[in-house]
């Protein structure tokens, strides 16, 4: 797995936001068994116990759960998972909205700007 | 009977004639932690890992691994790596391997051969014939090899490259337990700080900050690098 880490924050939550968008992008689709925390760990190259805490945090959120004797499992609640995708498309939305004020634009005139968005003549799609 | 604090100072002082290398250190440390032990040259690391060792004895104050003072017994539960390359370099790898075997009961010689195939390293050849990076290797491999209660990593990286870095950071990662705890002394933070619970900074023979580097990093919004510089600016 592709794990990035920034130097001004928490590694447990980065932890926690990396795992989010593994799960909401389907990396990790649902009702998958995930590895030890042991594996993560050291796939990830972070100590062991931050990981656990970590996983610790999204059990707590209901985006894992474990079974006592077969390991720790990604939710089926696909509920919860879009609700989680959209968190994240909020906060990109807010970020982009917040730099393009700065630019100087309004929200519709950025919104305009999207609707006429175009790279090289091709659709993004 | 194990003790919660793996390894714990009290006073601790050390002087080498008029030079006061540790002044009045009390710290303790807990099992199932990898600590990062962190100053600038001649801050005081080694000369705190060789008490810990009990190949220094304390002016003053004591120090304690598992709640004894170093001696016989402490010396089964610590795996030490040195900062200088200290073992017969007329042996082979192989040699050496066997002889850490008849040395300590807690020694893992599957661990041992597993982590020197995963270097490519020719356990055939003779220590003295391999490079500085390749003895640092063989040195780190023996020390993490054991099953110890507490390793003492004296700047184990500083002569390999940054993949190699990578390795030994899993390979200790992946071979510490619950019960044991990890101390690494090093000036190379950016490398180690992902694997860190917590901090020491050390400096002028005293402790200047201990802390979970979590913390640091929610309450400062900085990495245990930046801390660094920040706090030793020169």
């Amino acid at each position: 797995m592709d794990w990035k880490f920034s130097s001004d924050r928490a590694i447990y939550s980065q932890i926690v936001e990396q795992i989010k968008l593994f799960i909401v992008s389907g990396y990790f689709a649902k009702g998958d068994k995930i590895a030890s925390v042991r594996e993560l760990a050291a796939d990830a190259g972070v100590n062991p116990n931050t990981m656990q805490k970590a996983l610790t945090e999204l059990e707590r959120d209901g985006l894992l759960y474990s079974s006592r004797t077969s390991g720790r499992f990604i939710t089926d609640d696909s509920e919860l998972i879009a609700s989680t995708k959209k968190e994240f498309a909020d906060e990109k939305i807010a970020d982009f909205l917040l730099s393009m004020k700065k630019l100087g634009y309004t929200r519709q005139e950025s919104i305009q700007l999207i609707e006429n968005y175009d790279i090289g003549g091709k659709d993004d799609e | 009977m194990m003790s919660e604090n793996i390894l714990e100072c009290r006073s601790l002082s050390k002087n080498y004639g008029n030079v006061q290398a540790l002044k009045n250190v009390s710290l303790s440390m807990t099992r199932g932690k990898i600590v990062g032990l962190l100053g600038p040259n001649g801050s005081g690391k080694t000369t705190l890992i060789k008490l810990a060792n009990g190949l220094l004895t304390p002016t003053s104050g004591e120090i304690l691994i598992d709640g004894a003072n170093p001696g016989v017994d402490t010396k089964k539960a610590v795996s030490y790596l040195t900062d200088c390359v200290c073992l017969p370099d007329w042996m082979t790898i192989d040699e050496l391997i066997s002889f850490f075997k008849s040395f300590y009961d807690n020694f893992n010689e599957l661990k041992a051969y597993e982590m020197i195939n995963n270097l490519n390293l020719d356990s055939g050849k003779k220590l003295k014939t391999l490079s500085k990076g390749n003895k640092e290797k063989v040195q780190l491999i023996l020390a993490m090899s054991r099953d110890a209660d507490l390793y003492l990593l004296d700047e184990p990286m500083g002569g390999v490259d940054p993949a190699t870095r990578d390795y030994i950071l899993n390979t200790i990662i992946s071979n510490y337990n619950q019960n044991s705890t990890v101390v690494i002394s090093t000036h190379l933070i950016s490398d180690i700080e992902k694997i860190l619970d917590e901090f020491i900074f050390i400096n002028n023979g005293e402790i200047v900050m201990q802390d979970i580097v979590d913390n640091v990093r929610n309450e400062k919004g900085m990495s245990i690098d930046s801390l660094f510089r920040e706090v030793f600016k020169c």
